[in-house]
This record gives structure tokens, C-alpha cells and sequence, in this order.
């Protein structure tokens, strides 16, 4: 029995039924089984219908992968799981507000970097800016690391979003 | 009253009457109140009161599962709810379909610490299949019907419905179960016919085939138990049963191996171990089944039909996935198997079945009943030959070592007969558990087999026996030792018994006769038929207590830690394969 043992980061998209206590039943079957949370993002995406959009991103190896979907798809109030890993081609964006204090040639130097990375600034004071900056995590990772020297005092981040390439929709795939 | 307009109340009495519901296990309370209104001024469903909520659930889950049906549960807010949670996750564990309405605080006071009040959804989420908390007196009739159908649906499990006490005295409009359809959940019935072929042509070559089965041919009805028959006789192909799969192949069949696991046969277990195509229906590779997983069934291709997808690939990787309704795959397999007249390889057969009556020959049940103590596995024996042929019996126990004494020396013919707590392991299951079966089936011959720990885990039950007139018989093993505790404490400690003695017994005997119930004692191997007799013979609910010998062990055992290859046949084993440290830790 061969056994796979590498771990690997999977983007899960999740459309649910929006009702009380959805999210804690997905974060719930996380923590009971012992699976990863990396990131978790939700929000309504249909008020008719009344769904909303849980996007995680989890590691584990092939087995466990296969067997977070499964356990995702079990869930009564769950209508569809996609793997945007391995489904197909996917892309991922994540936004973060990053506020930055300081003075002088460090503030300028945010300032600078700022622009390179293409985050905006949202708010400004004399010796503080708020950034926000959108784009994958790799990238928002990076802009973190280079602000932490130049003043970091806090950041917020949304988790990351996802969705396929192409024309398909999450929902159009219902099994 | 015009449209429909209906006190939330009176929504749930018409839609449990909907649903066809007749019996209902309870216990009533505060939040409660206006649902027992409803229900006193009613005749087509029956309240059964039980004594604590924890034995509601249990009795419930007998009910359900020697009928089919979905059981019923109806407790209060707070301490009736939490009450209820043991019971809730046995149902999970062992995909028994429940409805538990629990009562709750009116909605404005949700999340106030008013009295009685507990996050009963939050507390429940985990260990029911879905929860439910009906804000809207409009929601409930939807909600009660869904409720029943994720309950029984796929694979079955308990679903909780909390009705806050607002909500069942507003008024608001009865939704009949037609008119309710859920968008999302809809478990797959029917297996991928692809798979099923590959998994008829793997079976069809196998040179040592086996068919491993469980608790889904139970949960998926009769017919996939006659379905399972069928193919298992015209492949001639060995089948063994988990725990919880017990009575879906008759045990008197030739072909059937015993029970496998931690405490199935010698040869059951060998075969798994040495098989080269293993057939799994409607079981899940549980811990204690495979033993050591590494070295679990090392040569074999497994196919594996399961109607939980996350079954598949759990704990053992398969080769043949087949994800649907075990009746309906069985079905189809059958069909495929006569129409590509599969010729298995008789010759390789024929080497199967010597090597397995091998294995047999060990006869890795056997004990010696000589002296003045009774050996338990002899008063099971017994218990079973002064049964087997009565037309209906239904046997229930707790949780231990007479659980798997009962296990091991009582043959089930027929599905929904055989009710344990087999996933969580629950002490305290077995009567009420019995409760809800004879409720279910009144002329029924229904046996609690017991441990003298175990039983006082719910005696209070006896109380309910006693007011419905429930002819329970609780047949006790009394060995004044929790004995598996015992029997892991000389395996593991050192035989350091701690705790596991049960000091101050009640009089057995005595405390059956203060229930309005009949005491019988037996001390004596040759007392042992005539007391059963008596037992047997007596209308009402009795209480039997077996005297048995204190130290006797339960055999054959993979010791925790160990493939399901190296088995502990008797005492004279345990000095040879010591357990190791990483298997201590085990369970």
C-alpha cells in the first residue's frame, strides 16, 4: 500500500446554503478531525438564492485532501465542492490593509515600495499610512516582510478568494 | 382552523403523524410544556416515559433499529438536551437514524443564560448528522420533514430539531411532507456500473476471495441482507461480519467465518489477513477491525461499496470504489456477476477453503465448562440453544466483555435482530435499547445480555420496563469485574486492577422485585438451564443474574498495537506476544 506522503496547498471552494450555523459546521469539521485552516473567506454571493461562498485553503497530503472534500460534501446545508487545485485552472487574489508608521526616510521609503507593489494608500497621517494591497498571498507576504523594517504596526488581511478560469460556474457543476 | 393555521405545537404532532410516527421516547420539562399539551390531547402517537434522557435515546435508537424506522425523541431545554448527547453520538457512530426535538428557552431569551438554557445546536453540531434551530413557527413543519428525511437518508444518522417555547406557542402555516424538497443533499443510491464490472472481473479471477460486511447491509433493509446471501452463495466465496454487520449473512451458513476484529475468529481474521481480493459492503475499516494498519490485508485488492463517500479511502486505500446504496450495488453486482457467467477458479478455491478450515480446526472459541463456576461463554451457549428456535428474538447488550461473549456465541439468522453499541461503545446502552425494541414489537422475546457494571450505568430504566409492562429480559453476566477493564489491566498493567472491581452490588434479585419486575439468580452450571426456562417462561420483565467465573477473559484478541494476524488465542498466549509501548497508547 503505497503511501503518498507529501503535503500539498489546496485552494476548496464551498457553496452553502446561507443559514445559521453553516460556518461553524465547516470550521467545526475542521478542528474535530484535525484538518489545517491556512485561510477562510465567506460572504453571501446570492441573496435570491440564498448562498453563500466559503473559500479555504488547507494542506495535507492526498488522502487528506480527498477526505476533507468528502467530509465538506456531507454536510446537509453543502451544495457543491471544487478543488480549484486540481480542477482546473484558477485564479487566486487576497487583499490586506497594511498600516505603516513612521517618519523620515523610512516613511518614504514605505511610500516607495508601496508604489512598486501597487497598493493604494487608503489613509494618511503624519507619521502613518494604510496601504491596501491586493494580489496573491506570495505577494502580500513579500510587501509584509519588506514594511516590518519601515514601521509595520498592523495588518489585516481577507483570506484568500478564488474562482475557475473560463466560463464554468461553481454552480452550473452540481453533481 | 382555515389555511393551515396551526400553533407551532400542533405543527409538530401533524407532521410526526405525517411521517408516520406512532411512538415517541421522552421525558418532559419546561420548555417543553406546550409540545405535551399538544400530545395529551391526541391518541395517534404514544409518549413513552422514560427516566432519563440518555435512556430516551437509547431506547429510541432500538426502536429504530429493529424496525427500520426513525426513532423518536422529544426532551426539554438544558439538562434534557445535554442529557441527550451520549446518546446522539451513538446514533452517529452507528448511523442510526433519530428525530430529537429538545425544547428551548423562547428566542428572546436565547443566548441570555436563562434557566435551562444551553446552545443546544452548538453543543449538538458535532455529533449529530444536522441540527436544527427553528427561529419562525412558518420554518417548523419544513424543518420536522427534512429533519426525517436526513435522518433516514444515505447514511443514517441522529438530527436534532430545537424548538424554543415562542416558537411552539405561535401560531403559523403546516406545510405537508410533499411540499418540502431540500435543494442541496442528495446521497448517490445507485454505484458507477464501470466500477461495479471491474469489481465483478476482479472478483471473478480471486484465488482467495473474501467478503467483508457490516452495519450498512443492516441500515440499507432486509432485502440487501437477502441480496448479500445470494451473491456470497453463488460465488461460494467466505464472509465474515464486523460487529455492527451481525445477522445480514446467517451465522449457520457454512460459508460464514464468525465475527472479525479485535475479538472475531481466528479464521475470519486470517482470512482477511491472507486474502487476495477482499469484498467490503457497507463496512468502514475501523480500528478494530484492521489492527496495525500497515500490515492490514498486505496482498489483497479491495473493493469497497459504501453509500458515505468519505468512507472511501478513510483509514485504507481500495482499489474499487463503488460509492452508493449497498441493496441497490449488491443488486446490480448480482446481475453483472449471472450475466458474464463468472467462472471462479475452483481449484484455487477448494486450496481457499482447506486453508480456512485450517484455520478453523484451531477452533479459537473453545472453553472448558467443568467445576462449580459457570464459564460465561457457557451461559451465552446455553442462552442461545434455549432460543435459536423461538420465531422472533431480539438481543441487545451493554458494553464489554459480554458484549463480545455475545457476539461470539449467539448466532443471528436475520437482520435487526442483533443491537449493540458497536461505534462509541456506550455502557448503559442495552436495556433501554430493549425498551425501545419491545415497544416496537410487543410479542417479541427481547434479551438485554448484560454485564452486572454495565446495567446500573441506566437502571433506572427498569422503571419504564415496569410501567409499560414491558417484558424485558436482562440477562445479567454478573463477574463483579468491569472485565474488559480487567482483562486490559493484566494485558497492559501489570495486572494493577484499578478501579475495575465492582464493590456494593445491589442485590440483583431484590432490586428487580422493587421494580415490580421478576429476580432470578444462578450460581450453578446445572442450575443454568432451569433458570433460563424460568426466565423465558415468565411474562413479565425479570432481571437474571448469571454468577459467572470472575476471571475469565475474552478470546481470541489482537492485542492493541498488532496486525490482525497475530491474535492472543487463549492465557497460554499472552507471555509470547507482549504489547509494545506504541500499542499501549492505543486503545
Amino acid at each position: 500500500m503505497p503511501v503518498e506522503e507529501t503535503i500539498n496547498f489546496h485552494t476548496i471552494a464551498v457553496l452553502v446554503d446561507n443559514e445559521p450555523g453553516v460556518l461553524a459546521r465547516v470550521i467545526g469539521l475542521f478542528s474535530g478531525r484535525g484538518y489545517n485552516i491556512e485561510s477562510l473567506t465567506v460572504a453571501e454571493i446570492s441573496h435570491d438564492e440564498n448562498l453563500s461562498r466559503i473559500t479555504i485553503v488547507t494542506s495535507g497530503t492526498p488522502m487528506i485532501i480527498a477526505q476533507i472534500k468528502a467530509q465538506l460534501e456531507r454536510l446537509i446545508p453543502v451544495h457543491k465542492v471544487s478543488d480549484l487545485t486540481i480542477d482546473g485552472p484558477s485564479v487566486e487574489r487576497e487583499l490586506a490593509l497594511v498600516k505603516v508608521s513612521g517618519t523620515g526616510e523610512k516613511r518614504v521609503e514605505s511610500l516607495r515600495i508601496a508604489d512598486i507593489f501597487r497598493a493604494r494608500v487608503l489613509d494618511s497621517t503624519n507619521e502613518s499610512f494604510v496601504f491596501e494591497i491586493i494580489g496573491d498571498t506570495g505577494k502580500l507576504n513579500a510587501f509584509v516582510d519588506l514594511m516590518k523594517p519601515l514601521g509595520l504596526v498592523d495588518v489585516s488581511r481577507t483570506g484568500v478568494v478564488a474562482i475557475a478560469r473560463g466560463v464554468g460556474s461553481l454552480e452550473d457543476e452540481k453533481n | 382552523m382555515a389555511d393551515n393555521q396551526m400553533q407551532g405545537s400542533e405543527i409538530l404532532m401533524q407532521a410526526l403523524k405525517d411521517q408516520g410516527v406512532t411512538k415517541i421516547f421522552g421525558y418532559p420539562g419546561g420548555a417543553v410544556l406546550p409540545l405535551y399539551d399538544a400530545m395529551h390531547q391526541q391518541n395517534a402517537i404514544q409518549h413513552i416515559l422514560v427516566r432519563q434522557e440518555g435512556g430516551a435515546v437509547h431506547a429510541a435508537e432500538g426502536y429504530a433499529r429493529s424496525t427500520g424506522k426513525v426513532g423518536v425523541v422529544l426532551v426539554t431545554s438544558g439538562p434534557g438536551a445535554t442529557n441527550a448527547v451520549t446518546g446522539l453520538t451513538d446514533a452517529l457512530m452507528d448511523s442510526i437514524p433519530l428525530v430529537c426535538i429538545t425544547g428551548q428557552v423562547p428566542t428572546h431569551l436565547i443566548g441570555n443564560d436563562a434557566f435551562q438554557e444551553a446552545d443546544t445546536t452548538g453543543i449538538t453540531r458535532p455529533c449529530t448528522k444536522h441540527n436544527y434551530l427553528v427561529k419562525d413557527v412558518n420554518d417548523l413543519a419544513r424543518v420536522i420533514h427534512e429533519a426525517f428525511y436526513v435522518a433516514a437518508s444515505g447514511r443514517p444518522g441522529p438530527v436534532v430539531i430545537d424548538l424554543p417555547k415562542d416558537v411552539s406557542m405561535g401560531f403559523g402555516t403546516y406545510l405537508p411532507p410533499e411540499k418540502v424538497k431540500r435543494k442541496s443533499y442528495a446521497p448517490r443510491l445507485k454505484g458507477d456500473p464501470k466500477e461495479i464490472k471491474k469489481a465483478v472481473a476482479l472478483m471473478a479471477k480471486a484465488k482467495k476471495p473474501i467478503f467483508y460486511c457490516g452495519g450498512g447491509i443492516i441500515n440499507s433493509g432486509p432485502k440487501a441482507s437477502e441480496l448479500l446471501t445470494t451473491l456470497v452463495r453463488s460465488t461460494g466465496y467466505p464472509c465474515t461480519l464486523t460487529l455492527m454487520g451481525l445477522g445480514a449473512y446467517p451465522a449457520s451458513d457454512p460459508q460464514f467465518l464468525g465475527m472479525l476484529g479485535m475479538h472475531g475468529t481466528y479464521e475470519a481474521n486470517l482470512a482477511m489477513h491472507e486474502c487476495d481480493v477482499m469484498v467490503c459492503v457497507g463496512a468502514r475499516f475501523d480500528d478494530r477491525i484492521t489492527g496495525l494498519l500497515s500490515e492490514f490485508s498486505p496482498n489483497s485488492k479491495k473493493i469497497h461499496i459504501d453509500i458515505d463517500p468519505s468512507s472511501i479511502n478513510k483509514n485504507v486505500t481500495v482499489d474499487v470504489p463503488i460509492v452508493g446504496d449497498v441493496g441497490q450495488v449488491l443488486e446490480d453486482m448480482i446481475k453483472v456477476w449471472e450475466t458474464s457467467r463468472a467462472k471462479p477458479d475452483q481449484k484455487a478455491l477448494k486450496a481457499w477453503w482447506k486453508q480456512i478450515d485450517e484455520w478453523r480446526a484451531k477452533d479459537c472459541l473453545k472453553f472448558v465448562q467443568k467445576g462449580k463456576v459457570i464459564k460465561p461463554q457457557y451461559a451465552i451457549q446455553r442462552l442461545y440453544e434455549a432460543t435459536k428456535n423461538l420465531d422472533d428474538v431480539f438481543i441487545t447488550t451493554e458494553v464489554g466483555q459480554h458484549q463480545m461473549w455475545a457476539a461470539q456465541f449467539y448466532g443471528f439468522e436475520k437482520p435487526n435482530h442483533w443491537l449493540t453499541s458497536g461505534g462509541l461503545g456506550t455502557m448503559g446502552y442495552g436495556m433501554p435499547a430493549a425498551l425501545g425494541v419491545q415497544v416496537a414489537h410487543p410479542d417479541a422475546l427481547v434479551i438485554d445480555i448484560a454485564g452486572e457494571s454495565s446495567i446500573l450505568m441506566n437502571i433506572q430504566e427498569m422503571s419504564t420496563i415496569s410501567q409499560y409492562r414491558l417484558p424485558v429480559k436482562v440477562f445479567i453476566l454478573n463477574n463483579l469485574y468491569m472485565g474488559m477493564i480487567r482483562q486490559w489491566q493484566e494485558l497492559l498493567h501489570g495486572g494493577r486492577y484499578a478501579e475495575c472491581y465492582m464493590d456494593s452490588l445491589p442485590d440483583f434479585q431484590m432490586l428487580a422485585e422493587s421494580f415490580g419486575a421478576v429476580g432470578l439468580k444462578c450460581e450453578k452450571p446445572e442450575d443454568l438451564d432451569g433458570m433460563i426456562d424460568e426466565m423465558l417462561k415468565t411474562d413479565n420483565a425479570v432481571i437474571a443474574d448469571v454468577r459467572v467465573d470472575p476471571m475469565e477473559n475474552c478470546f481470541p484478541m489482537i492485542p492493541s498495537g498488532n496486525a490482525h494476524n497475530v491474535m492472543l488465542l487463549g492465557p497460554e498466549d499472552e507471555a509470547d506476544k507482549p504489547i509494545s509501548e506504541e500499542g499501549m497508547v492505543l486503545v
